[in-house]
Order: structure tokens, then sequence, then C-alpha cells
């Protein structure tokens, strides 16, 4: 990249920049004696992906639930949209580690149970439903129940659930930690061509260094207890080639590898 | 069950004992078991009975009566005691102890308060049945998932909404084991309270029967007690499997 186009990019990118969420000052204590996070200052660009990085334990999910309103802060506030967190809300949609869908509903009801909950009449809920469920490529599997899927395309019905309700933010905790290998390579690049038409924030907690830099527009490495912002990096990579071609990439496999060396300091 | 190698079908205890019973019955050994096959055949002659009519309506009354409060008091009991650590230690010890107490004893301090009619036999149904529900309910309320909890939370679910739409369905099928678990001890409830009562239905006819030395009816009114307690729990049981579609994966 010249130092020109290097430039624009970073015009564009503050200009884009204007943050949905802001974290200031945050700390999340556990009882007395477990200090999850520490003093966690960051902005969440709007329309971006960020990564949240790190060993497990380090906090990643008490983070994203602090985001979520889903928990309270020890210390500090969270803003979405220039307004404080005290609770969950509507412009921002969770999307769980083990799915979290409701066993005994079909999968139509599952992905508008948002929206349900929001007392949309059944109809409309279910057009909604049903549309998104063809996003995430699930057509044809409306009226089956949970234990009938995989683990991959159970995930893909908390995703469509947590398009439907029409969030700014998507907040996602290790999304593919449940999915088998083939199936998350799959969904990765269904996620990344569902970022192109749905203008999302996401906010995605992974412990993969590869699908951090595969997915990300910027990655937050966290270290470990008490989790603390150690770096942000952001991987520019171009990903208008073939997901085999970015895996290739010289920048996709700089950043994975500096990473890792960041990263190995922490290893046990 | 096998034995050496062969397979035992589930209703060989069942018809051992019965064969135990004729056999007993036959040496005319001890007077009170007439043989099984005497019995048998003095079941259409009770069932046919005025009297048996009469005694049936008013136990099922009162059992239903009694079932349906213990349903209505105990599922919200336990549930206060699934959701709030507080009203569980005030309500946990009170539930546990009449659990497991013989509540037979308090059946005459029932009949104290109650007198000797009906609503003594339906608090007695309401009594056996009522705290079995009650603690299954609060097993199945502790156990859903936390995180389908969270996740109601995250779209902005009601206490209400995250009551009715997710607790009772992820509870259900602890919910419906209490319910039966209720219903075989409503069923001794009813029973008992009738017995103490002893001038009010099948008490009466109990009473009548042994009184009179009638040991084949008194057997088959037996009988049909026990064919009544099964039959309503296997009814219950029914309804579970038809939920269990759901219960093995639960948390999945
Ligand atoms: N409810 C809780 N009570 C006490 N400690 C907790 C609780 N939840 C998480 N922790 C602790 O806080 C730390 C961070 O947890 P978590 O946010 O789940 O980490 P991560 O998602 O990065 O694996 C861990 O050490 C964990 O044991
Ligand atoms: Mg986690």
């Amino acid at each position: 990249m010249t130092a020109a186009a290097r430039a624009v990019r970073a015009i564009s990118s503050a200009d884009a920049a204007k943050p949905v969420v802001e974290v200031r000052n945050l700390g999340k204590r556990y009882g007395s004696q477990v200090e999850a996070l520490r003093d966690i200052n960051l902005d969440f660009p709007a329309g971006q992906l960020t990564s949240l990085l790190g060993p497990s334990g380090c906090g990643k999910t008490t983070l994203l639930k602090i985001i979520a309103g889903l928990l309270p802060a020890t210390n500090g506030e969270v803003f979405v949209n220039g307004q404080k967190v005290t609770g969950p809300g509507p412009e921002r949609a969770f999307v769980f580690q083990d799915f979290a869908l409701l066993p005994w509903a079909t999968v139509v009801r599952n992905a508008a149970f948002g929206l349900e909950l929001r007392g949309v009449p059944v109809a409309e809920r279910e057009k909604t439903a049903r549309h998104y469920i063809d996003q995430v490529g699930l057509s044809g599997f409306e009226n089956r129940y949970p234990h009938e899927l995989s683990g991959g395309m159970r995930q893909r019905v908390g995703l469509a659930r947590a398009l439907a309700v029409n969030a700014d933010v998507l907040l996602l905790d290790e999304p593919f930690s449940a999915v088998d290998e083939q199936n998350r390579r799959k969904f990765q690049e269904d996620l990344l061509k569902l970022r192109q038409v749905e203008n999302k924030t996401l906010i995605f907690v992974t412990h993969s260094i590869e699908e951090a830099v595969y997915l990300s527009d910027r990655i937050v490495l966290l270290s470990p207890r008490p989790g603390r912002v150690s770096e942000v990096i952001e991987p520019r990579i171009s990903r208008d080639r073939s997901p085999d071609q970015i895996r290739r990439d010289s920048a996709y496999l700089d950043t994975v590898e500096t990473i890792w060396r960041g990263l190995r300091d922490y290893a046990d | 069950m096998t034995i050496a190698g062969y397979r035992i079908p589930p209703m060989f205890s069942l018809i051992f004992w019965a064969i135990v019973w004729e056999i007993v019955g036959r040496l005319g050994l001890v007077f009170l078991f007439p043989p099984l096959s005497h019995v048998v055949m003095e079941l259409g002659q009770v069932l046919g009975s005025g009297q048996f009519l009469g005694a049936a309506l008013l136990t099922l009354k009162c059992f239903f009566i009694g079932i349906g409060i213990a349903i209505a008091v105990g599922v919200p009991l336990g549930y206060l005691m699934g959701r709030s650590d507080t009203a569980d230690k005030l309500l946990g010890i009170w539930v546990n102890l009449f659990v497991s107490a013989p509540l037979s004893a308090l059946v005459p301090v029932i009949m104290i308060l109650f007198g000797m009619g009906e609503a003594t036999i339906i608090v007695t149904v309401v009594l056996f049945a009522v705290w079995i529900i009650a603690l299954d309910t609060r097993a199945g309320v502790r156990d859903v998932s936390p995180s389908l909890l969270a996740m109601a939370q995250s779209f902005g679910a009601t206490r209400w909404q995250t009551t009715t739409k997710i607790i009772f369905f992820a509870a259900l099928p602890e919910i419906l084991a209490g319910i039966r678990l209720g219903v075989i001890r409503g069923v001794k409830g009813v029973v008992i309270g009738q017995l103490l009562v002893s001038i009010l239905g099948l008490g009466e006819l109990f009473e009548l029967y042994s009184r009179n030395f009638l040991m084949e009816e008194f057997w088959a009114l037996t009988l049909i007690v026990f064919g009544f307690a099964l039959g309503a729990a296997e009814l219950i049981a029914i309804l579970e499997r038809k939920i269990d579609f759901y219960a093995g994966v639960r948390h999945g």
C-alpha cells in the first residue's frame, strides 16, 4: 500500500470511525477475590468487526456481557450511541457460545424469538425470521427443532435471531467454538459475506488467532487476568479475494505470526 | 431382567406373586387371603354395586379437587423456591420435612380442624401430594440453563415473559415428574383419609367389608384402588414421554 493510499484509508476509517460503542475505564471484580478486568478503554467504530482475542479466562466473555448490559461493571462505564449502558437494549443483540436456543421451539420460532419478546405480531415476525433464516443459509429447515440440527446449523439460528431484531451492534461470544472445523470455515466465510449486506458493528470474541485475523478489521489483544488491553492490531487484509487466497496472503500470515509471538509470552 | 441368559418378561414378577397368592389362598391357611381367582371374580360384583359407585364418585371428586389444589399451590411454591434463595431458605426446611414425614399421623389433626367430611379428605390429598410437586418444580426451575435466561434478558424479556416462555417450559419435565409422584401420593392420601374418617366413601366400604370379614370384596376393592393409582400415574407418564423429545437436549 502506498503512503497516499494509506492516508486515504486512514481518513475514510476516521470518517466511519464515529465509535458506536465506547468503553471507559472499565473494571470488573467477581466478589473480592477475582479481578476479571482492569481499566479497559476501547472504542468500537461503526460498521467494523472488532475481535477480542486472548487466552481463556482473561475476561473476554465478561467484557462482552458488560457491553451487552447483562452484567454490571464494577468501575467505569460503557456508552452505546452516546447513551450510557444500564442494561440490555434493542440496539444490541447477543449471539451465545452455546447457542441458547429453545429446545422446544422450531427454527422459525427461535429465529423470531427476539421479536416475539418485543410483541411483534406473529405473521410479521415470522416473515422477518424466514428472511434471515434464508440469509444464514438455513431455508428448508424452518420447521425443524434444534436437536435435529448440527452445531453449525444451530449457531446459524442464533445468528438469524440476532439479525432479526435489527440491532446496530452484534455481540458474538465465541460463536464458532462449538462448531466443527469444516463448518467453522464455511460459517466464517458466510459471516464475511453477510457483513457486506448487513451494515452492522460486530464485536467478536474468540481465542483463535487465525479466526480473528481472517475476520477482523481490528483485533484487541487482552492480557491474562486481570484482563487489560495489551495491543490493538488492524490486519489490513483486503477481503475481495477467495478465502484460500486470503489464508495464503502474506499480510494474513504475518499478522498471525505477530500476534502469536505477542501471546506466546502468556502461554503456559 | 435375565436369568441364566433367558429374558424374563417384565410382567413375570407380577405373575409369580399372583400364583403365590392363588396357592396360599387355595391352601386356606390364612383366612385373610382368599384365592386370587375368587377376588378377581368378585371385582365385577364390587364394581357393579351402587355402594361402590357412590363411594367411587366421592373418592374421585375429593381426589381431583385435592390434586388440583396441590398443583395450584405446589408449582408456584416450587417456582418461588427455585428462583429466590431467601424463599428457599425459609420454606425449604418445611417442604423437605413434610415430603418425608409420616403424614398419616397428621390426619387426626386435620379431622379436628376440618371435621368428619369431604374437606378432611381433600386436605389429606393436598397434604400428601403438594410437597413432592413443590420439590420437583424447584429442581426443574433451578436447572434452567443460565444461558437461556441470559438470552431472554438480552432480548429485553419481562419477568413474566421469562417465567411463561422460558422457565415454565424448561422445567416442564420435572414439573410433570413431580405431578406424577404427587398423584401416586394423592391416591394414598385419599385412601388413608377415608379410612381414618371411615364414615365416607371407600373408607365406609372398606370398613364394612373388613368388619363383616368379606375378604374377597375387601381385596377386590384394594385391587381397584391400586389399579386406579397406577393408571393415573401411567397417564401422566405418557404425557411426560410426549415432551421427552426435548428433555435429553434441554441444555443443547
Ligand atoms: N460468575 C463468576 N463468578 C466468579 N468468577 C467468575 C465468574 N464468571 C467468570 N469468572 C472468572 O473471571 C475470569 C474471566 O472469565 P471470562 O470472562 O469467562 O473469561 P473468558 O471468556 O476470556 O474465557 C475467569 O477467571 C473466570 O473464572
Ligand atoms: Mg468466554
